[in-house]
C-alpha cells in the first residue's frame, strides 16, 4: 500500500558538516516538505562549572541571554521573533548550555542573527536580572510543592552524592538569591565561546547555505578566556539500599522514584540496556512495570521506567504516582519486577517485540525537522557515527537475551536501590 | 490546493476523511466519537473519559494487553483523549502496518468487553489520575472557576469527573454509555499519510460498513442563561504561591466572532504555540514585575465556553493589583482601535504555526477530525484567510461584547503556607 518514501533516514551523504576555524561545528540537512527551519545546538557552558554556593548560575545565565544584548533589549528581541511566529530559547544542563528555535525559512536569517547576538553580547541588565530572579524563585516555590519534581531531586541527590549530577541545575532558593550580576557576567565571559559549540539546522534551506549563514554571524566570534570543562568526578557507588521520604503536606498523591546508576550513552551496554528498559517499563502500556502497578493492581495512572544516558554515568529508574496509602504496596511490586528482571532477564518474545518497536518507530521519530535536529545532534555529541541511522537496525537486532540480562545485573542490584518518595 | 481531502459518508452513517501525504512512510489514523464530558448527567460525570480507558482493555478478537503490544511491535504510537465535546483515538503507524489500526478500531467500536475486573482496576487508576491532578493548585482553581461559570450547561464539570461519581459509576453504567455513543453514525474516521485513497477507501468500507447504525440520542445541551454580576471565589491549599484565574463567557467555534477573537487573543496573550513575551498582558504585568506570569486561552467548542486568564503572583504583591492591570488592558482594547500591523502580525504568526504543524502527519490527521466535531475541514483550510479579514473595528467591538466584568468569574488560590 505504501508508496516509496521521498525521504530517508539521515546518512553521511545528506548530513552536511562544516568546521569553522573558531571551533564551531555546523550540521545541516535539508527538508523542503515544509516551509520552515529548525535549529538546535549546544556549547560546553553547563552547571559543571558551578560552585556549591552558586547552584543554578549556569541556568540563570542561559535564561538571561535573551534579556538584553548590546544591540537590543528584551522586548525588542522577543518582538522580532514573535512578530514572525519564530521562537528561540536557551536552557542549561550539567555539561552544556542548549539552544533551540524555529522559524519560517524566510526568517531564518533573523533567527540566526538573534542567536548569535544572544550568545556573544548579552549585557545582563539589572532590572531584567531581578525580574528573572523573581520568576526563578517562584519556580522553586512551585518545585517544592511538586511531588514528582521533589522525588526526582531527592533521587538524584542520593544516586550521585557529591557529584554535579546530584545537584539541581535550577539551584536552591539561597543560591539563586546569592547570585549577583557580576557572577552572571563572569560566568558568561569564562564559559561562553565558539570552542565546542555545535549547531544543527534542518529544514527548507540548502545545507551549504545554512553553514554559510552560521559562519556569517558566528564565524568571527573569539573568546580568549573560554575555559576547558573540568573532568567529571568519580561516582561513589551506592553501598547499601537507601530509602528517603520528602514530606509535602496536604497532597492527594505521592510520587516515587526507584533506581540505580545506568550506562552512559557511548557505552557498549547502552543498546542492550535500552531494549531491556523497554521490556521493563516502556513497551506497550509501560512494559512490565505498567502491567503490574497500573493494569493489574490499579494503583497508578502512570508507572514506567526510564534509562537516562548522557556523557557520564546515567540513571536507570522506575517512577510512579500513587495514592499515599498505596506507596508501600507499589514499591513492593516494583521491587518484585526488578528482582525478576535481574534474575531471568527478558523472554525471547519480549526482546523481539521491543526490537521490532525500536526499528518500526524510527520514521515517526524522524518525521519533523525538530526530530531530525535532535537526532543529528545526538549522533554528533555521542560519536555514534553519521551512518548511525543506517546501521541502527542491525545494532538493535544484534542484542541478545544474554546481553540484556548481563546489563540488567551489571547495573541493577535490587538490594542496593535508591528509593525516593515525596508526598504527604 | 495541495493535498486535497476526500470526504464521504458510508452507508451506516460513518464519516470518512482521507488526505494523502507522501513525505514519510507513515500513516496516522484517528477515529472521533461525538461524545464527551458535556454528555454526562449528574451522577455520571467522568464516564466518557473512563469509557475511553476501557477501550484499551480489549475485545474478544484483540484481548487487553495484546492490543498495545501489537501496536508497539509495529513501531506505532497510539493514544486517546477525551474532551468536553468528543472522544478520539489515534494510531500513527509505519504505512505498511496501518491495517492493524483499522481492524482494531472497527472491532472496538462495538465489541469492547468491559470485563468487571477490568472496570474495578481501572476505577482506582482513574481515581489516582484525579488525585494526581488535585496535587496541582491550578487544577483545583480551574475546576472551581469552571463550575461557577456553568450552573446549567454540562460544561460545568471537569472531564475527569467528580470523585463521588468515580466511586459510584457501575460497569453497567459504563457499558450503556459505550453502546449508546459508540456507533458508526456518531463517528468520524480520518487518515492522513502515505496511502493511496482508492484502495484505502475500499479497505475502510470492508471493515467499517458492516457495523450497524446505532440510535444515538441528541446531545445534552442546556444553554447557560446569561448571568449579570461578577462572581468571586477563593480556594485555599498548600504551597507558597498565589494564583488568579479569570473566566469570561466566550462564543463557540462557529460563531461569526470566533476569528476576530483569535486576533484579539494574539494581541492580548500571544499566538497559540509561540512564546508570548511581547503580548500586551505580558508587557503590562510581567515586564513591570506585577506578576510572575500571565497566560490566556480559548477553546474551540461546540457550545459557548470560556476565555480564561491565569495570573501567577509574586510573593510581595497583592493579587488585586494584577487584576486591576488586566482590567486596564482589556479596557484599552475596548476603547482604542488596535493598529493594523498588530493584526498582520497575528496572521503571520498563525501562518508560521500552521507551517510547523505540517511537518507532522499525526497533527494533520488530527485537524481533520477536530474540525469535523464542530464544523468542517474548511474551518481549518480557510483559517488564515478569515484571520486576515479581521479589522481593528471588529477587534474593538469583540472586546466590548465579550470581556464584560459583570459576566466573569474570578477565582483566587490562597496558599496556606504563605507568610502574611
Amino acid at each position: 500500500m505504501a508508496l516509496k518514501p521521498k525521504t530517508s533516514f539521515p546518512s553521511p551523504e545528506d548530513i552536511y558538516r562544516a568546521a569553522l576555524p573558531n571551533g564551531i561545528t555546523v550540521l545541516a540537512r535539508s527538508n523542503f516538505n515544509s516551509p520552515a527551519v529548525n535549529i538546535g545546538g549546544y556549547l560546553p557552558a553547563g552547571s559543571i562549572f558551578e560552585t556549591d554556593d552558586k547552584l543554578g548560575l549556569a541556568d540563570f545565565v542561559s535564561s538571561m541571554l535573551m534579556r538584553g544584548t548590546q544591540t537590543r533589549g528584551f522586548d525588542a528581541i522577543y518582538n522580532e521573533l514573535e512578530s514572525v511566529g519564530a521562537s528561540l530559547g536557551f536552557d542549561s544542563g550539567v555539561h552544556n548550555a542548549n539552544f533551540g528555535g524555529r522559524a519560517l525559512a524566510e526568517d531564518s536569517p533573523l533567527l540566526l542573527k538573534l542567536l548569535a547576538e544572544s550568545l556573544q553580547t548579552p549585557i545582563f541588565p539589572n532590572d531584567e536580572t531581578e525580574r528573572l530572579r523573581a520568576q526563578l524563585l517562584t519556580g522553586l516555590a512551585l518545585r517544592a510543592q511538586d511531588t514528582s519534581d521533589m522525588a526526582d531531586l531527592i533521587f538524584e541527590q542520593f544516586l550521585y552524592p557529591d557529584h554535579p549530577y546530584g545537584k539541581p541545575t535550577d539551584g536552591f532558593v539561597e543560591t539563586i538569591q546569592s547570585i549577583t550580576r557580576k557572577d552572571l557576567e563572569e560566568f558568561h565571559r569564562l564559559h561562553f565561546g565558539p570552542r565546542g559549540l555545535v549547531i544543527a539546522i534542518v529544514g527548507a534551506i540548502h545545507p551549504k547555505k545554512a553553514a554559510e549563514a552560521v559562519e556569517k554571524v558566528l564565524g568571527g566570534w573569539q573568546a580568549a578566556g573560554q575555559k576547558e570543562p573540568p573532568p567529571l568526578p568519580p561516582i561513589k557507588p551506592v553501598e547499601k539500599g537507601i530509602a528517603q521520604h520528602h514530606p509535602i503536606p496536604g497532597k492527594a498523591q505521592s510520587d516515587l522514584v526507584v533506581g540505580a546508576l545506568g550506562p552512559n550513552r557511548k557505552s557498549p551496554d547502552y543498546m542492550a540496556a535500552s531494549l531491556g528498559n523497554s521490556v521493563l517499563g516502556q513497551f506497550g502500556m509501560m512494559g512490565r512495570i505498567g502491567d503490574s502497578v497500573r493494569e493489574k493492581a490499579g494503583l497508578a495512572d502512570y508507572a514506567s521506567s526510564s534509562l537516562n544516558a548522557g556523557i557520564g554515568p546515567g540513571s536507570w529508574e522506575v517512577s510512579a504516582g500513587v495514592n499515599p496509602k498505596n506507596l508501600k504496596k507499589a514499591l513492593g511490586l516494583i521491587e518484585k519486577e526488578l528482582r525478576r528482571f535481574v534474575k531471568s532477564g527478558v523472554t525471547k518474545e519480549e526482546l523481539a517485540d521491543s526490537q521490532s518497536n525500536f526499528i518500526g518507530r524510527l520514521p515517526l521519530s524522524l518525521e519533523s525537522n525538530g526530530g531530525v535536529t535532535g537526532a543529528i545532534l545526538n549522533i554528533h555529541r555521542y560519536d555514534l557515527g553519521m551512518d548511525y541511522y543506517q546501521r541502527y537496525e542491525s545494532l538493535v537486532r544484534g542484542v541478545t537475551r544474554s546481553d540484556v540480562v548481563e546489563v540488567a545485573r551489571k547495573y541493577i542490584d535490587p538490594d542496593r536501590l535508591v528509593i525516593a518518595t515525596a508526598g504527604p | 490546493m495541495k493535498n486535497p481531502v476526500t470526504q464521504l459518508t458510508l452507508k451506516n452513517g460513518m464519516k470518512v476523511m482521507l488526505k494523502e501525504i507522501h513525505t514519510a512512510p507513515i500513516i496516522s489514523s484517528w477515529i472521533w466519537y461525538k461524545v464527551g464530558s458535556r454528555d454526562e448527567p449528574t451522577g455520571r460525570t467522568g464516564i466518557s473519559h473512563w469509557t475511553e480507558h476501557m477501550l484499551f482493555k480489549g475485545t474478544k478478537k484483540f484481548p487487553g494487553g495484546l492490543l498495545d503490544k501489537a501496536i508497539s511491535r509495529d513501531g506505532g504510537r497510539w493514544n486517546a483523549s477525551t474532551s468536553r465535546d468528543s472522544t478520539r483515538y489515534y494510531e500513527t503507524m509505519p504505512a505498511a502496518k496501518v491495517d492493524l489500526a483499522l481492524r482494531l478500531e472497527a472491532d472496538r467500536m462495538t465489541k469492547s468487553l468491559f470485563d468487571p475486573k477490568e472496570v474495578a482496576s481501572e476505577r482506582t487508576v482513574i481515581i489516582s489520575e484525579r488525585e494526581g491532578s488535585e496535587n496541582e493548585p491550578m487544577f483545583r482553581l480551574r475546576e472551581a472557576v469552571q463550575h461557577a461559570s456553568f450552573r446549567v450547561h454540562p460544561y460545568h464539570h471537569e472531564i475527569i469527573g467528580d470523585m463521588a461519581d468515580l466511586h459510584s459509576i457501575t460497569r453497567e453504567d459504563l457499558y450503556r454509555h459505550y453502546r449508546t455513543y459508540y456507533a458508526p453514525n456518531n463517528a468520524v474516521l480520518c487518515l492522513a499519510g502515505d496511502f493511496e485513497t482508492k484502495s484505502m477507501l475500499k479497505r475502510i468500507r470492508e471493515l467499517f460498513e458492516p457495523i450497524p447504525k446505532g440510535s444515538v440520542p441528541p446531545r445534552l445541551a442546556r444553554p447557560e442563561p446569561e448571568r449579570k454580576g461578577e462572581v468571586r471565589l477563593t480556594l485555599e491549599g498548600p504551597g507558597e504561591t498565589t494564583f488568579t484565574h479569570v473566566a469570561y463567557p466566550f462564543p463557540n467555534a462557529t460563531h461569526a466572532d470566533y476569528f476576530t477573537l483569535q486576533v484579539l487573543e494574539s494581541l492580548l496573550n500571544g499566538a497559540s504555540g509561540l512564546s508570548y513575551k511581547t503580548c500586551r498582558l505580558y508587557r503590562a504585568l510581567v515586564d513591570t514585575g506585577i506578576a510572575v506570569d500571565v497566560s490566556g486561552w480559548s477553546e474551540a467548542t461546540i457550545d459557548p465556553y470560556l476565555y480564561r486568564f491565569t495570573i501567577v503572583h509574586p510573593p510581595d504583591k497583592k493579587p488585586e493589583e494584577a487584576l486591576t492591570v488586566l482590567d486596564d488592558e482589556i479596557k484599552r482594547m475596548q476603547d482604542e482601535l488596535a493598529p493594523e500591523e498588530e493584526i498582520k502580525r497575528a496572521v503571520k504568526q498563525a501562518r508560521a504555526v500552521f507551517a510547523y504543524g505540517s511537518e507532522n502527519i499525526t497533527h494533520q490527521a488530527f485537524w481533520m477530525g477536530y474540525t469535523a466535531m464542530f464544523s468542517d475541514y474548511s474551518w481549518y483550510t480557510k483559517y488564515l484567510d478569515r484571520l486576515a479579514k479581521v479589522t481593528p473595528a471588529d477587534v474593538q467591538r469583540a472586546a466590548q461584547t465579550y470581556f464584560q466584568t459583570n459576566r466573569r468569574v474570578v477565582g483566587l488560590y490562597l496558599p496556606t503556607g504563605k507568610v502574611a
